[in-house]
């Protein structure tokens, strides 16, 4: 293959983001509507923010299962021409910069012409991740779990960041500084559900355990309602309402048999990055120095923990220090985490808030900004297996 | 290897495991009923592999076969779980999970119950052996593998 061929093969500066739309966000099983409507209103939401006509949309593209099916959505909105429907596999938040990869890896390899990304989420009509009752007989990975009470999310992750701990010395305080980062930054969005309940470390420390090192501020809440974003090729990037916001490369997958089960991936101790973190930054073309702002899904504040360090942030042996409240911060810590509040305290919708927040922090639209707004990056679920991430520029890094 | 303890470690009314529909693990956990430990290993290669595939990961042979082990190993990481997440936990806990490599099988893990205190203090590295924690009663009848630490 020449050079030449080689660099045509990336989705630097192809596509950009000129949509973004949410609903209003609830407690897991408050939402006052089904799940396919919250699907249809973060669509139209997203379609309205751009100054998009819904039926131009062609091209539909999820993860984690969404239940919201691509035909219908289409059917419902009048689509004139359906050209993608694309779902990654895997559960979780592994899919949630991934979705938004393969919808402009569509764009670019000329199937489809606009885009949506979306997930919906409505745990009262569906069911909760954090609950495992009603099942008689398991097979398969589970199996192997279940029996043993390592049932929900907080137990099947809490040994990976056992491990992690203990080869590095990562502490407590490290995990505590990423909750206290989130907490902090919900306070100041409205949309948050969590806005309004702050959180300091007595109250981190006083907090139940659910599954050691895991107190209840290290996990995830669990939430209702739906986000969307619409993406376009970059030609037709000035012709929506809002600044834009390119891709600047992305990366989807995992290392050497990541997804060997029950629990035998050879880099145990991984949020599963290690191959992807160096395929974001070749694609983007910089480096973590050149990153102004994280959005880092935290299903566990440990998970964030190895993200952040296999993207280089910093080693391992240095989260201690460098995992600060001030540090994580905006408008001007050293890396500005989570500023709307992420999963653990705006809205656990899988992700999309974080690629949401993203866009907004690179359009200047973010109730924290950061100082220097030009390069937002996301890191999808960490832990698991495929796991995906996602760099954003503004017009100036193209 | 130990005797069966008279109680289970955990309520009854968790999820019982079965093999799959097609069978790939249902040696493991027949072996399991027989108070036997069974791993897959590549008479080829020699590969060991946990949890059971159809053909060896490091050779690709099909003709992958299931080796009984001597069902010891030691702590490769752990978990204090308190909260329930399973109508059967309710009121019950803490427990501890444990994940348990074997260095006389390729390192393969797998997860189990550190039997004894539930506050006991837990070491990575830390040598344990298995329990067979048998459930005859069950429709299906199951067995599984738990695990406790060894003098010394």
């Amino acid at each position: 293959m020449t050079a030449r061929a080689a660099s045509e093969r990336t989705l630097r500066g192809r596509v950009a983001v000129v949509g973004i739309g949410e609903t209003d966000y609830h407690r897991h099983g408050a939402s006052p509507d089904p799940e396919f409507k919250l699907a249809l209103k973060a669509i139209l939401a997203a379609c309205n923010d751009a100054g998009l006509d819904p039926r131009e949309i062609d091209g539909f593209s999820s993860y984690s299962d969404d239940r919201s099916d691509a035909a219908r959505l289409a059917a419902a909105l009048g689509t004139r021409r359906l050209s993608t429907a694309t779902m990654q596999w895997g559960g979780g938040g592994g899919g949630c910069c991934a979705a938004v990869a393969n919808g402009a890896a569509s764009i670019v390899a000329g199937l489809a012409d606009c885009v949506v990304v979306y997930r919906s989420l409505a745990q009262g009509q569906y069911g909760r991740f954090g609950q495992a009752s009603g099942i008689s007989t398991i097979s398969g990975e589970r199996a192997y779990l279940m029996p043993y009470g390592v049932l929900a999310p907080p137990q099947r992750f809490a040994m990976r960041v056992q491990r992690y701990m203990h080869e590095h010395g990562v502490r407590q305080e490290a995990m505590q500084a990423i909750a206290l980062a989130s907490y902090h930054h919900a306070q100041s969005n409205p949309r948050a559900v969590m806005y309004g309940k702050p959180l300091d470390p007595a109250k981190y420390n006083a907090s139940r355990w659910i599954a050691e090192p895991f107190h209840l501020f290290d996990c995830c809440m669990e939430n209702d309602g739906a986000a969307a974003i619409i993406l376009v090729p970059e030609e037709r990037a000035g012709d929506f309402r809002n600044k834009p916001a390119y891709i600047l490369g992305a990366a989807a997958g995992a290392g050497y048999r990541s997804g060997a089960m029950p629990h035998n991936s050879p880099q145990y101790a991984s949020a599963s990055f290690e191959t992807l973190a160096p395929a974001l930054y070749r694609m983007a073309g910089i480096g973590p120095s050149d990153v102004d702002v994280v959005q880092s899904y935290e299903n566990f504040t440990g998970g964030v923990v190895m993200a952040l360090a296999e993207h280089g942030f910093f080693k391992p042996e240095e989260a201690n220090d460098f995992l600060t409240l001030e540090n994580l911060i905006a408008p001007s810590g050293k890396l500005p985490f989570n500023t709307s509040g992420g999963n653990l305290a705006e809205c656990y919708m899988h992700g999309f808030e974080l690629v949401i927040e993203a866009v907004r922090q690179i359009r200047g639209q973010s109730v924290n900004p950061v100082k220097r707004n030009d390069v937002a990056m996301v890191i999808g679920g960490p832990m698991v297996t495929p796991a995906s991430n996602l760099l954003l520029g503004s017009g100036a890094t193209l | 290897m130990s005797d069966t303890p008279r109680a289970a470690y955990l309520p009854r009314g968790l999820p019982i495991p079965v093999p799959e529909n097609d069978g790939l693990s249902a040696p493991y956990w027949a072996g399991l009923r027989q108070n036997r430990l069974l791993v897959q290993r590549c008479p080829r290669c020699k590969t060991w592999q946990f949890g059971p595939e159809w053909l060896c990961h490091h050779c690709h042979s099909f003709d992958i076969e299931w080796v009984t082990v001597e069902p010891r190993g030691r702590i490769f990481s752990w978990e204090r779980v308190w909260s329930p997440s399973h109508d059967a936990l309710r009121g019950h806990g803490p427990y501890l999970a444990v994940l348990v490599e074997l260095p006389h099988a390729g390192d393969v893990r797998m997860v189990g119950n550190l039997l004894g205190d539930p506050m006991q203090a837990v070491s990575i590295g830390a040598d344990v052996e298995g329990v067979f924690e048998h459930h005859p009663e069950s429709t299906p009848p199951y067995s599984l593998l738990h695990w406790r630490t060894t003098a010394g």
